[in-house]
């Protein structure tokens, strides 16, 4: 049996992206731990499961993903949060490197371009 | 940048989405301003509003036989009328995000807005006239409305 290394939270408005990446995490030792709709929803459900992996979209209601990765970061300096994002320009990424995120994933994606990030990220 | 270019854009964004999603090539039609005010939609359609250096709306719209088809290609096994709305909203959100990477930083979007049915509304931005871009996909037919100023 694995052990459990790295707990996966995921953070986007859309349904069908949440449950997508959910199924597409075959990483070993990364754990599916919750999924929030935006912003607010992550805060509270970081409260309840303490993931230690997420990944961030950045357009999404009530919180973007840029505030909620400051916020998130301000509560665990060590958390990895790869966002996931439509928004494709460069400025876009490096300012939400600057607020802490770890790595950058442009949608559209495949299950092995999301898998390859999600390696990247937890050997950082 | 001119006309030709900002269709080329999406055409570049459609092509793209289909073939890393679901992973089968789409074609696009001859993207074309639409003959009446207001181009005929499908049984959903996926709204951004776009703010900023450029104002306007994008609208990807299509039959709920595509989008279902679109879902179990990507695994999904629920194909209800909650995840069809949110499937089309997420294509209009991509293909208008991805444009952000030649238009920059100031083409702000919005979150989808969703509206389903043929008879919906969509709302155009006055004075503008949309260009319509057909997405040919298996034998399935959708269409990119694009209709900015600025």
């Amino acid at each position: 049996m694995t052990e459990v290394a790295h707990r996966l939270m995921v953070v986007d408005d859309s349904n069908v992206i949440r449950r997508r990446i959910e199924r597409a995490n075959e990483l070993p030792g990364v754990e599916f731990v919750g999924a929030a709709r935006n912003g607010v929803e992550a805060l509270a459900l970081y409260e309840a499961v303490h993931p230690t992996l997420v990944t961030m979209d950045l357009t999404m209601p009530e919180m973007d993903g840029a505030e909620c990765v400051a916020k998130l970061v301000q509560r665990d300096p060590d958390i990895k949060i790869l966002v996931i994002s439509a928004l494709a320009d460069k400025l876009t990424a490096i300012d939400a490197l600057e607020k802490g995120a770890s790595g950058f994933l442009c949608k559209p994606f495949t299950d092995r371009q999301l898998n390859e990030a999600l390696r990247k990220l937890i050997r950082t | 940048m001119s006309l030709e270019s900002q269709v080329a854009v999406f055409v570049d964004g459609v092509l793209n989405y289909f073939d890393t999603t679901v992973q089968q090539s789409a074609q696009c039609g001859t993207p074309h301003l639409a003959l009446s005010d207001k181009p005929e939609i499908s049984d959903y359609t996926g709204v951004i509003q776009v703010t900023g250096k450029r104002t306007g709306m994008v609208a990807f719209t299509a039959p709920k036989s595509m989008l279902s088809v679109m879902l179990m290609r990507m695994q999904e096994t629920d194909m209800g009328h909650e995840n069809l709305c949110d499937l089309v909203g997420e294509i209009a959100n991509t293909l208008s995000g991805n444009a952000r990477r030649d238009f920059g930083h100031q083409f702000q979007i919005s979150v989808p807005s969703v509206l389903s049915g043929r008879d919906s509304q969509l709302e155009y931005p006055p004075d503008l006239r949309p260009i319509v871009i057909p997405i040919d996909w298996r034998n399935y037919h959708a269409r990119l409305i694009v209709c900015l100023g600025g």
